[in-house]
């Protein structure tokens, strides 16, 4: 079948089941519900703290064909999820599903696991490195499910993925069950993503390298959701965590496109007291903050907050008195976590407060901008952040699809050619974010609106912008390069990308 | 068509991706450069990129110059042959002598009957850089119509000079006054050498103040991110246009009012007045301001 965008996808697809097909981006909400959890109280004196993963494993009583997921705020410095399942590789099971927020290069080891049977199934938010690039190679038995953020928060709500132990990375936790990330040698700040896996699953285990007496403070992640409690000596390397400093970039290029970009964002009229404000941490991104910030300066602007993965330079803003507040699902640097630790209007959130679409209210409903990046975007808007120019999967939504929808004003900003290809192209290879969900593309050498919002190419007419459709983008960039060739693929589906409410968007095939 | 050189950006030669940008970045003029970006071992790679880049690259209106190697090397000749066919706006001669221009001149004379192009639109940009060329200037330019503005070289220059250079740039004061004073006296541009430290904002801030004051008409680039500051100090400021405007205003009422003489907020209205609010307008008309 075709869903709305004309993305053929089957009906059903094994290892995942029936097939909705995606209806559009705000089709699905509706009355839902979420799923009851299954949980063994503790008795009085009872002690979760366990001498080894291995001890965890065996009282969780594991079985083939369960979930078992992981949190990626230690990013590309995890030592968790190799560490778990190698120890549930002695064990002899088989068939299981991996819930990981995020796969990075450090998960490499579990492309192992996939070729002995022990993984068949894989979902996760994003995935780079050789996991995405065995998985697109077809070595995993069952297509892999690429969620959105909230998306993720959605499924494990909803129970459409049932988590049977979860396993968390706890830079700091006491002796029963009470975590934060601010404290420890591992301390990475907010530990969003594993809220949900800690409410849902049937099983919570928590791995820390800073065990500590009862009770923690501050506490995120309380006891009553942790069945144990496991020491180890290291959960991460710092070096991977988080990054020293996140740098604006100093690509002219890139500089332009920032610059334009906050020329939109002025002539927009949403940029005045109470402007809220998401954007991620490449350097054109920053760069995009750094103009804003100067607006926001020179006209005297107070913001009511900034939010999603939180870098030193939000915090910058914040501390200047730009934003009232900051919303932070996931700390990107040092000074993030440090902020995060010392300021309590430095908040976090869940990530299905940030990004749930089927909740009663998500942050990125209150985001005035969002800016985003993308690897290609089509004549109908239509983003691929999911998929390279090869067909190869290099990353994933992420709170990409989830920050167009909730946004007023979602930009994407690219460069028009990477790498001797065009990035405006017809046809996607693969749709992560739908076109009615982003307002504007910036190029360095002009930029569209979506037909859709007919109200800002007015606001946009009126400034000395470049503006100029789509199509005509589309047309500079082929000028430079050519139209390039389609990538062949096979018949082998690979990945199944889920939109953010559940329905599929589109689907990954072999390499 | 008159055009405003605020800034003359310099690009290496043998930068594919660099050339594709170049005319995005929104400097006044680009100078493609075989000469100091390019290494001995490129030179001819360089012209044959920066050839196929103005024949097949979207510069945007961006003007194009392009600085090919000294006339004295075994390069410079042929970079002017190959380069002239592929019509750039101009072509920038480095440590530029009266017989030099002679001789870029009469090749691109004839290049361009051969090619149909139109005499003399190719255009010639002297670099200044030697103490000979600085005190020769005005013979320089005027050995070819085609010479549309200097270029100040310091770093060269002070080094023929035997002197150091300097953050301040004192060394160079009586150069830019010259240039100045000369590149006015024949009509043609007067550009300032470029400022090498990047990190350095408040020192760059001052030296392109500095060359302002002194006369200079715009100034190099070696940087992209340079482009904006010097354009913001060369274009005329706010008040400067909003004064001029009026100016203009009130010697257009008085036209019609018959009187030869005028005043505004109190003060007598000159010709060299009106000259210098017309030259205001101008230059903020060609900026964009008004």
């Amino acid at each position: 079948m075709k869903n709305i965008l004309g993305r053929e996808i089957p009906e059903y697809i094994e290892g995942y089941g029936t097939v909705k097909a995606f209806k559009g981006a705000f089709a699905s909400l509706r009355e839902v519900e979420r799923k009851a959890v299954k949980l063994q109280s503790a008795e009085p004196t009872e002690k979760k703290v366990l001498s080894s993963i291995k001890d965890a494993i065996e009282k969780c009583t594991i079985k083939d064909g369960m979930t078992v997921s992981f949190h990626h705020h230690l990013r590309n410095g995890d030592y968790v999820l190799n560490m778990v399942l190698e120890e549930l590789s002695k064990t002899g099971i088989k068939d299981i599903r991996v819930a990981a927020s995020s796969i990075f290069p450090v998960h490499a080891p579990l492309v192992e696991h996939m070729k002995s049977g022990m993984v068949t199934g894989i979902c996760a938010n994003y995935m780079s490195g050789p996991v995405a690039e065995a998985i697109s190679r077809g070595e995993l038995k069952y297509p892999a499910i690429m969620h959105t953020h909230g998306g993720r928060a959605r499924a494990i709500e909803s129970g459409d993925i049932s988590i049977d132990i979860a396993f968390i990375a706890a830079p700091t936790c006491d002796t029963y069950g009470n975590i934060n990330g601010v404290e420890g040698k591992s301390a990475c700040g907010t530990l969003g993503y594993a809220v949900p896996d800690a409410m849902y699953a049937e099983k919570v285990v928590a791995i820390t390298d800073n065990l500590i007496p009862y009770p923690a403070c501050p506490i995120e992640i309380t006891q009553e959701y942790i069945d144990f409690v496991v020491e180890v000596e290291s959960i991460g390397d710092p070096n991977g965590i988080v990054s020293g400093t996140t740098q604006i970039t100093k690509d002219p290029v890139g500089l332009k496109i920032a610059k334009m970009t906050s020329e939109v964002i002025e002539a927009s009229g949403l940029l005045k007291k109470g402007f809220s404000f998401q954007t991620g941490a490449g350097g054109t991104s920053l760069a995009v903050a750094d103009y804003v910030k100067k607006l926001m300066q020179q006209k005297d602007i107070k913001g009511s907050f900034a939010a999603g993965g939180i870098t030193g330079y939000m915090v910058e803003m914040f501390e200047e008195g730009l934003f009232e507040s900051l919303f932070d699902v996931q700390c990107f640097d040092l000074k993030a976590v440090e902020s995060y630790r010392e300021n309590k209007r430095h908040q976090n959130m869940s990530a299905s407060m940030y990004g749930n679409p089927h909740n009663k209210g998500a942050v990125v409903n209150n985001l005035d901008v969002m800016i985003l990046g993308a690897t290609e975007i089509d004549t109908a808007f239509n983003a691929n952040v999911t998929t390279g120019s090869n067909g190869m999967i290099m990353g994933g939504s992420g709170g990409h699809s989830d920050t167009a929808a909730g946004a007023k004003l979602a930009i994407v900003v690219t460069q028009l050619v990477k790498g001797r290809l065009p990035i405006v192209v017809d046809d996607v290879t693969t749709v992560t974010t739908p076109g009615e969900t982003i307002d504007v593309l910036v190029t360095e050498r002009g930029i569209a609106v979506n037909p859709k919002r007919q109200d800002l190419i007015e606001k946009l007419e009126k400034t000395k912008l470049p503006i100029m459709s789509i199509e005509e983008l589309k047309q500079i960039a082929e000028k430079m390069t050519g139209t390039p060739e389609k990538i062949e693929a096979e018949d082998q589906l690979v990945a199944v990308i889920e939109y953010r409410d559940g329905t599929v968007i589109d689907t990954v095939k072999k390499i | 068509m008159e055009r405003l050189r605020r800034t003359m950006l310099f690009m290496p030669g043998n930068n594919p991706s660099m050339l594709q940008n170049a005319g995005i970045l929104g400097a006044d003029s680009i100078i493609l450069d075989l000469e100091d970006a390019v290494s001995i071992t490129e030179k001819d790679a360089a012209r044959i990129l920066v050839r196929n880049a103005i024949k097949n690259v979207e510069f945007y209106g961006t003007e194009v110059v392009v600085r090919i190697n000294p006339l004295s090397s075994s390069f410079g000749l042929k970079d002017v042959e190959e380069i002239a066919k592929a019509k750039p706006d101009a072509i920038m001669v480095p440590k530029a002598t009266e017989e030099d221009i002679q001789i870029v001149d009469e090749m691109l004379s004839s290049i361009e009957t051969q090619e149909g192009f139109p005499h003399g639109s190719i255009k010639i940009f002297p670099l200044i850089e030697t103490a000979y060329g600085l005190e020769n200037i005005d013979s320089i330019i005027r050995t070819s119509s085609r010479a549309i503005g200097v270029l100040l070289g310091a770093e060269d220059l002070t080094a023929d000079l035997g002197i150091k250079r300097t953050r301040e740039g004192e060394e160079i004061f009586y150069a830019r006054s010259k240039v100045a004073s000369t590149c006015r006296a024949c009509k043609v541009d007067a550009i300032d050498t470029p400022f090498a430290d990047m990190n350095d904002c408040r020192g760059f801030n001052k030296d392109i103040h500095k060359a302002k004051s002194l006369g200079l008409t715009g100034k190099a680039a070696i940087n992209p991110r340079q482009v904006d500051t010097i354009h913001e100090v060369f274009a005329p400021a706010e008040e400067e246009i909003k004064y001029a405007l009026r100016v203009i205003k009130a010697m257009e009422e008085a036209q019609r009012e018959g009187k030869g003489v005028f005043s505004l907020d109190g003060k007598m209205v000159d010709a060299p007045i009106i000259a210098r609010a017309q030259n205001v307008v101008k230059k903020a008309k060609l900026a964009g301001l008004v």
